[in-house]
């Protein structure tokens, strides 16, 4: 599904990235972990193809394209989906609007039918139900107003609605109390499935006990430096990141 | 690959497909005024003597005023020895059938997707049309079905021949020819406009409208607009504007009067799209219009919805006299710059009845090199017992070059008074496109959609079929050549 070699990336100048390597296989699971300032959201960034990022070196193949050199509309319509670290507010767009030209855009690239109202109203409803959102964030502007725990619950509900390929969530746990988290993941694992990969960026060890990944890798200055089971997160919680510091170090 | 705000700019790219010019010949005076011009043009119109005297005496005021200096423009002084007062074309139109009028003509509206023939309209959108061109009207339709109806829709300059008596009842009244600079110019020379008058009781059958363009050279337009609507009427009035893409900047000076009576509702729109200039700021119109409505008995309203696009410049600022009790005054307004354009817009509230409720949103776009000022005044009188006024006004920036400015102004003399006001100033920003994006979406569909949600609270005022125009002109203008 993906496949990442050697990434080098960086902002303003500044390296961030520092040779990831990394193979997610479909069906897969992954979380990648690590301290504040390790490349985590960089890494997420620069796959949905933020372009403040600077790529200098290494490759990304997804599905047997170069990932690198689609825009980010073409990435997202090819089934690459970014759960963002902090949803933005578009006032005066309603969630409904936004989430049926966001179908309809990656159903018109893959050559299917689009979606007429009343089979998309169908579709929004029984996804909402998914995450249990009420159907009035549907009519309300895109994020706005929402708190912290709609607005991740909101990109759930675009994930499920979009079912991606590759779903990569940003430090979606971030913000969370634990019944949102709760929330968040079982929607999470409702989409879970043997065709889509995932890829969990998050600081802490709490979400993987409720999303249980296949993979965990930790991330420190630009690098992976362990990859492991889902044990490998335990051991992480356990004797902190400060455990990280050393390893690197060493 | 670093993107800045300014990359958002080759997004604003427009063109301007009102720009062409309609080859048809015309009479137009030489450049220059003075009583003699004022004197021509009242002649040309067969006019009774008391309305000459009234443009003398307009005239008399401009020549003691000076241009207005506050507004936060910019622009070289104009000349306005430079400009001809008047310009039709050579072939007097038979008013009362469109198979006397140029071919020309209808091919120029027809182009603009103006329907000026009843025949080939579609059944139940009927919209009626006075169509001026240049310092004339050169068509106006359904005005039959309108009378039997008792509507009265006209060019002013028939109604000046056919009902002499309306005009001179209600003439200056909202705004006297001493209002201002412009005002008082237009008074002088105004060419042509449309008069509406709905008797009591009536509500309009159909939306009225008027198409205004500009098409010869060094051409000032000063049209003359006055809606009377008696007790217990509704007309829901609408105003569009174009003209071709020229190097030197051409004048545009309007006056609207509205004269809402008791329980009458105005619902005045107008899409203006004049040339806005190149991209380098030559050319385009500067229009520097003055429009005011009057609540004269208890219980009238006046709507003014206005999405301004077009214009090198804009002034101008509908306003609502709230004279009656119970009265209400309303303001929604869209206004655009980008490249060079610049707007200085809003609206004055004047609240004197008891119980008088105003509302004013006001929507700021700035793109490009654009500058967009809003200015509002609310007054509120001391016999005004319980007025209410609330104001919104939101900015929105793109790219960083650009400026949005707000100037509300309030004057309360009477202590029971509720006067709210908010602002706000927003960037579309790199984020609100990434996201929009990330979800699939083109970069010129996600602007267009992020810009659409800015102006909602203004389109829904808007009738429908002019509520999609102004949707499309602002894909037009914001549409890009991004690949």
């Amino acid at each position: 599904m993906l496949s990442i070699k050697n990434l080098h990336a960086s902002i303003d100048g500044k390296r961030i990235l520092n040779g990831i390597n990394l193979e997610v296989g479909t069906g897969e699971v992954h979380a990648i972990m690590g301290p504040n300032g390790s490349g985590k959201s960089t890494l997420a960034s620069v796959l949905a193809g933020r372009d403040n990022y600077e790529v200098t070196e290494g490759n990304v193949i997804y599905k047997d394209q170069d990932l690198l050199e689609m825009e980010p509309e073409i990435r997202a319509r090819e089934g690459v989906f970014l759960a963002f670290q902090y949803p933005v507010e578009i006032p005066g767009v309603t969630n409904m609007y936004l989430l049926k030209a966001a179908i309809n855009a990656v159903k018109k690239h893959q050559g299917q039918d689009e979606l007429d109202a009343r089979e998309f109203l169908k579709l929004i409803k029984e996804k909402a139900a998914m995450v249990e959102m009420k159907q009035e964030f549907l009519y309300r502007s895109v994020n706005e107003g929402f708190s912290g725990g709609e607005k991740k619950r909101n990109e759930i509900l675009q994930m499920a609605l979009l079912e991606p390929y590759l779903s990569i969530l940003d430090e979606t746990d971030s913000g969370l109390d634990i019944d949102a988290l709760k929330i968040v993941a079982k929607g999470v694992n409702l989409i879970r499935s043997e065709q889509r990969s995932m890829v969990l960026v998050t600081h802490y060890q709490r979400l993987l006990d409720y999303i249980v990944p296949d993979y965990v890798h930790v991330l420190a200055g630009g690098k992976i430096i362990r990859s492991g089971g889902k044990e490998l997160a335990l051991e992480l919680e356990e004797k902190g990141y400060g455990w990280i510091d050393e390893l690197a170090a060493a | 690959m670093t993107t800045t705000e300014s990359d958002l700019v080759p997004l604003l790219k427009r063109d301007y497909k009102e720009g062409f010019i309609t080859d048809i010949d015309s009479e137009t005076l030489p450049p220059g005024l003075d009583e003699d011009v004022i004197r021509t043009i009242s002649a040309k119109k067969n006019e009774p003597e008391w309305m000459l005297e009234w443009r003398l005496e307009g005239y008399k005021r401009w020549l003691e005023m000076a241009p207005p200096e506050w507004a936060h423009l910019h622009h070289p002084p104009v000349d306005f020895q430079d400009i001809s007062y008047f310009s039709a074309p050579k072939q007097k139109p038979l008013l009362d059938s469109l198979d006397e009028v140029d071919p020309k003509l209808l091919e120029t509206y027809e182009k603009l997707g103006i329907p000026i023939d009843e025949q080939k309209m579609l059944a139940g959108v009927k919209v009626a049309v006075d169509a001026v061109f240049d310092s004339v009207s050169v068509a106006t339709t359904f005005k039959e079905t309108l009378l039997e109806a008792g509507v009265i829709f006209c060019p002013i300059s028939e109604a000046l021949q056919e009902y002499p008596e309306l005009i001179k009842q209600y003439l200056g009244t909202v705004v006297p020819p001493s209002d201002n600079y412009y005002a008082a110019l237009n008074s002088a020379v105004f060419s042509d406009g449309s008069f509406v008058f709905i008797p009591k009781g009536v509500r309009c059958p159909m939306e009225l409208s008027t198409y205004f363009r500009i098409n010869e050279m060094n051409t000032g337009q000063f049209e003359r607009t006055l809606i009377v609507a008696e007790d217990d009427s509704y007309v829901s009035y609408l105003e569009g504007c174009t003209a071709p893409m020229r190097d030197e900047n051409q004048l545009h000076a309007a006056v609207v009067e509205l004269v809402a009576m008791k329980g009458a509702e105005i619902k005045y729109s107008t899409v203006q799209n004049w040339y806005p200039g190149d991209e380098d700021g030559k050319g385009g119109i500067y229009n520097f219009v003055t429009k005011r409505g009057a609540c004269r008995g208890q219980g009238a309203k006046i709507s003014w919805t206005q999405v301004e696009t077009g214009s090198a410049i804009t002034w101008k600022y509908p306003s609502v006299l709230l004279e009656g009790d119970d009265t209400v005054g309303e303001f929604y307004s869209v206004a655009l710059t980008n490249n060079y354009q610049q707007a200085d817009t809003g609206t004055k509230m004047v609240h004197i009845g008891k119980n008088s409720k105003s509302t004013i949103i006001s929507k700021g776009i700035s793109a490009g090199k654009g500058q967009n000022a809003y200015r509002g005044l609310v007054k509120i009188l001391k016999g005004a017992e319980n007025a209410r006024n609330y104001s919104q006004c939101d900015s929105l920036l793109m790219g960083d070059k650009c400026g949005a400015h707000t100037f509300p102004y309030m004057e309360v003399k009477n202590p029971s008074a509720i006067v709210e006001h908010e602002a706000t100033t927003s960037r579309i920003g790199e984020d609100q496109l990434f996201y929009c994006r990330q979800r699939g979406m083109s970069e010129e569909d996600a602007v267009s959609m992020i810009v659409n949600g800015f102006c909602k609270e203004v389109f829904k005022e808007l009738p429908m079929e002019f509520a999609v125009e102004a949707q499309k002109l602002l894909g037009i203008s914001l549409e890009g050549s991004v690949g």
